[in-house]
């Protein structure tokens, strides 16, 4: 009925929420309307009555009844029609506001997991649909969940995936997961069984089958909300994130597959008639069911790569394709009743590595966020859900039951952890520590999948239903909120070993390096082993994968993509701050360049070495982003960043033509370095890079920090080559004062370059000759970071520097 | 030391020396034969017959590493003609995984080891240092296999790196200086 629904205005009423106010106002007047016109027959005389309905309309509604409409209603509602939406909607909507609030005050986030949060805003609207006895929408039924609900949230999970790591591990996260999984189903599901057996309480009619699937459902576990967004806090090594992760990933699948084959046992009616061969076929069917799964994921993977191959014309369908064929795929393993989960997974993980390269940047961010969204929407649904469904009659409580699987939960995880990865370490080379272990076990959060496959439960199997239920949510609610909470403080206190990835061209070259010395020892020995595998697949998928399914294949090396990656980043912060900061790259300095420079005072190149940490590779930690509670902003702004850049590129270009500096530089110099930008033309020859200086050590200290700008006024024929339209200038950082070095200005080896520039964006080419006047002696700095606006503050000595710096002035 | 002349003692003196176990010196040995073609030595040209390292970028000095004398700790400088098992087996003992039963003193001193290995990958002329030189010697190397890159970004990259480095410690990369270990420790310890 319509107008059941408008009963406990007062209810609504007191949600804070302003959208649920205009809402509710919203329907009244409609409903009043409504009434009166359908008692238009009887009393004419009462039009103001519908205008001050809001407080009566309660009164009206339980007493209005339905009479037939003779005249057409100006205003009429139907709210069953919007229903299902209309609430669904609602809730979303109401899980956001809450998450907003969550973050906004800023000690929560500290304190407790977002899904605490979601199961809380849970059990607040159940207490409302309870206490009014309104009946809630099906969200939650078999097919919608497995449909609907799922797929996004695995499919965010193994899209997000760092792939290297986990193919690094994967030995130890299949053993773990996927022995992990069993060892803990059949032991919860073999102790409740013997618990089950004691008369005294009361639970003789749960038999062997009816724990074991209990168990399988209670053993999946779902860190990935909680957990792994403190690690990536606290920086935890990869390993340990990675075998969390690898978990959360695996774990689902293979739960669900463990159901559904016990519930096909239990369907076979009678316990006696399973026999050997039946479980015997039960574990084949596992490999099967799993190993199809993959494989499936793997094709559907391939040939959506292929498809976003020819899609440059029209971008707008990359995400539909990328989307719909992992959609695909979890349908096409479910009509096989091979496991969806593990083909969406796997699907994501091949698909990700070329689509990304074939889609547009646009595209890219479209999807990555689109699928964050999705599985948002969706686990927030399921946990309200579960806190709606907490709230309720449907539960019967029985101590002894949910007791004692609590207890049998954190045993048998304790059990698979310490046991699994004994074993485990065996073959490991860094092998966990019994810290890292420890943090394991405590992270063996239940979550929405326990709960989910608890709820579908078929009553008709289970007539104990309500009891797997509420034992379920009492898990549920004490791994998230206790445990939760205090993984936190956990990982502090055990100060578990912190990943040391930064990343710097360094280490990526270190790390080839090793990777192909590694190789080639293989190779030397004879042996076959984990980097001869991977250097055979990277062979493989460059000379054949790579060529069909990307297009413009160009050969890609981490070492370049990185670099460039890096030198982006810094374009990119140079422009964000309006301060140019040099690269740090060596001037390229003739022979007796070197030897004519005077050599720097230990505190010149202290304050070097400052300045050019500061300033130099300002990459960001490297933080694992693969949490969607934590969306990395930083690639969402290149292109417009890009564009920027090179605009202003541009300009400058266009400024330059007419410019003729009268710094006397010497000709000798060449000091050019220019960012480079992906899309560069390869001109880049014409720069000439000299030797770096590294190696004498009686000048330790003459380290010259190249300064780059652009050689004006020079003799002309170095100034065509160093206009590379794909540069950027980068010039020194002005930080209060303090000298730098632009080795091999004029004749020594100091001096500096003052440049100012306005913060807006438009970094002009300040291309000053060597001051000299800005001498060690001015450092007054206490700041140490790049100053912004500071500077257009300080007027220095008068210099000519700020000459230009206006942003629009022309230049010459 | 030959390989006719693997009798339990010497064996016994090289799992002293290097060590390995006797199980895995027996499997090298066998390579060894393998690769010299039943010779008492291994010459730079045998290791042509590896054909997977022919697509190893970095294969000459990988190859070079097997003959360089500050490797095989015979010489400060030079390169070997040829190296019999004994050399060979030093090599690889530079690869093999740190136990956990050593104490700390140990473990420097195999880390030391390891680090001072790849160091003299780079440093090609054995002077103790690396210079920019090398070091784009050794990116351009890396690079190698991908033709698109030209020789600038290749260098414009080792540039990088090279003052990435001088960020973190000022001089030259000395193995001693810990600043060079620091920077190559990050990234190798843990993956040795």
């Amino acid at each position: 009925m319509a107008y059941h629904l408008f009963v406990p205005p007062n209810a609504w009423n007191w949600l804070p929420l302003l959208l649920l106010l205009v809402v509710v106002v919203f329907r009244f007047p409609g409903a009043a309307c409504d009434l009166n016109v359908s008692s238009n027959s009887t009393s004419h005389s009462e039009p103001k009555a519908h205008f001050a309905a809001a407080a009566a309309a309660a009164a009206v509604a339980t007493t209005a009844s339905s009479e037939q409409d003779e005249r057409l209603p100006v205003f009429s509602l139907d709210y069953d029609y919007v229903q299902i939406p209309y609430e669904v909607t609602l809730w979303i909507l109401l899980a956001s506001l809450a998450k907003i609030g969550f973050h906004l005050y800023h000690k929560l986030p500290g304190l407790m997991p977002e899904s605490c949060l979601l199961i809380i805003v849970g059990a607040l609207v159940g207490g409302i649909i309870f206490g009014t006895d309104h009946k809630s929408p099906p969200v939650m039924d078999s097919s919608i969940y497995f449909l609907y609900l799922l797929p996004p949230i695995v499919l965010e999970g193994g899209y997000f995936m760092p792939t290297r790591p986990f193919f690094e591990n994967i030995g130890s996260i299949l053993w773990w997961s996927g022995m992990g999984a069993l060892l803990n189903a059949f032991g919860i599901g073999l102790s409740l069984y013997l618990i089950c057996q004691v008369k005294a309480f009361g639970l003789s009619d749960v038999n062997l089958l009816q724990n074991l699937l209990f168990g399988s459902m209670i053993s999946a576990v779902d860190p990935v909300a909680a957990v792994l967004a403190v690690f990536e806090e606290a920086h935890v090594n990869e390993q340990l994130y990675m075998m969390i992760f690898g978990e959360a990933l695996l774990n689902d699948g293979i739960s669900v597959v463990l159901y559904n084959i016990l519930i096909a046992f239990t369907k076979m009616h009678k316990f006696e008639d399973i026999e050997p061969v039946d479980i015997l076929a039960g574990f084949a069917r596992f490999i099967v069911v799993g190993v199809g799964g993959v494989f499936f994921g793997i094709i559907f993977g391939f040939i959506s790569a292929f498809i976003t191959r020819f899609t440059q014309n029209i971008s707008a369908i990359e995400p539909l394709i990328v989307f719909m064929f992992s959609y695909l795929s979890y349908l096409a393993a479910e009509t096989l009743y091979l496991s969806g989960i593990l083909a969406i997974t796997a699907c994501a993980v091949t698909m990700k590595k070329y689509v990304e390269e074939n889609v547009s940047q646009t595209s890219y961010t479209t999807i990555k966020y689109f699928m964050k969204m999705l599985s948002s929407v969706s686990e927030t649904l399921i946990f309200i859900f579960m806190g709606v469904s907490t709230v309720g009659k449907d539960h019967e409580w029985n101590w002894a039951f949910v007791c004692f699987t609590l207890i049998f939960c954190q045993i048998w995880r304790a059990i698979s952890v310490f046991a699994l990865f004994y074993v485990s370490n065996q073959f490991r080379t860094f092998p966990f520590t019994v810290k890292d272990q420890c943090i394991i076990f405590y992270s063996g959060l239940r979550g929405a999948g326990s709960f989910s496959l608890a709820f579908l439960l078929p009553l008709s199997l289970f007539p104990r239903k309500k009891m797997f239920v509420t034992a379920t949510l009492v898990i549920i609610y004490f791994t998230v909120f206790i445990q939760g909470m205090t993984i936190g403080p956990l990982v502090r206190y055990l100060d578990v070993k912190k990943t040391n990835k930064k990343e710097s061209i360094n280490e990526e070259l270190h790390t080839r390096l090793m990777d192909h010395l590694k190789a080639g020892i293989e190779d030397v020995c004879g042996q076959w082993s984990h980097y001869q595998v991977r250097d055979k697949f990277k062979k493989f998928d460059h000379k054949y994968l790579r060529k069909i399914l990307i297009r413009e294949n160009q050969p890609k090396s981490s070492i370049v993509s990185l670099y460039k990656k890096l030198e982006m980043k810094q374009a990119i912060e140079m422009v964000e701050t309006g301060i140019l900061s040099t690269t740090a790259f060596m001037i390229p300095l003739q022979a007796q360049r070197i030897q004519g420079t005077k050599r720097l005072s230990p505190e010149d190149v202290e304050s070097m070495r400052d300045i050019l940490t500061h300033n130099m590779y300002q990459v960001r930690q490297r933080t694992l982003s693969y949490n969607k509670y934590n969306l990395r902003t930083e690639t969402s702004e290149k292109q417009a960043k890009e564009i920027l850049i090179r605009r202003q590129h541009t300009f400058r270009e266009s400024l330059r033509k007419g410019n003729s500096l009268p710094w006397g530089k010497p000709s000798g110099i060449k000091n050019i370095r220019y960012l480079s930008f992906p899309y560069s033309n390869p001109h880049s020859a014409n720069r000439e890079t000299g030797t770096g200086v590294f190696t004498d050590d009686d000048s330790s200290d003459a380290i010259f920090f190249p300064v780059t700008f652009k050689p004006h006024g020079r003799t002309g024929s170095l100034q065509e080559r160093r206009q590379q339209p794909e540069m950027i200038p980068m010039e020194r950082l002005r930080r209060g004062g303090r000298s730098l070095n632009l080795g091999g200005q004029r004749s020594a080896a100091r001096g500096d370059q003052m440049s100012r520039v306005r913060p807006p964006l438009i970094p002009k080419p300040q291309f000053h000759a060597v001051d000299e006047e800005y001498e060690s002696g001015e450092e007054e700095e206490e700041e140490t970071r790049v100053v912004g606006p500071r500077w257009t503050a300080e007027p220095r000595n008068g210099k000519e520097y700020h000459k230009s710096h206006s942003p629009l002035l022309p230049r010459k | 030391m030959g390989s006719s002349q693997s009798t339990s003692e010497e064996v016994r003196e090289l799992v002293g020396k290097t060590g390995f176990s006797s199980d895995q010196i027996e499997q090298l040995h066998r390579r060894f034969k393998q690769l010299s073609g039943n010779q008492l030595t291994i010459r730079k040209e045998n290791f042509n017959n590896i054909p997977d390292l022919e697509l190893n970028p970095i294969r000459s000095k990988i190859i070079r590493a097997f003959f360089d004398n500050r490797n095989l700790r015979k010489a400060p400088t030079g390169l070997a003609d040829e190296i019999n098992f004994e050399d060979f087996l030093t090599i690889m003992s530079y690869f093999r995984p740190i136990e956990t039963n050593m104490d700390e003193e140990q473990l420097e001193h195999c880390r030391k080891e390891k680090l001072r290995f790849l160091f003299h990958m780079y440093d090609s002329d054995s002077d103790g240092r690396i210079t920019l030189e090398e070091y784009r010697n050794v990116v351009e190397e890396l690079l190698s296999g991908n033709p698109h890159i030209e020789k600038e970004s290749a260098r414009s990259i080792a540039d990088g790196a090279m003052m990435e480095a001088a960020s973190v410690c000022v001089g030259q990369m000395h193995p001693e200086w810990s600043g060079e270990v620091f920077q190559l420790r990050k990234a190798y310890v843990c993956v040795f």
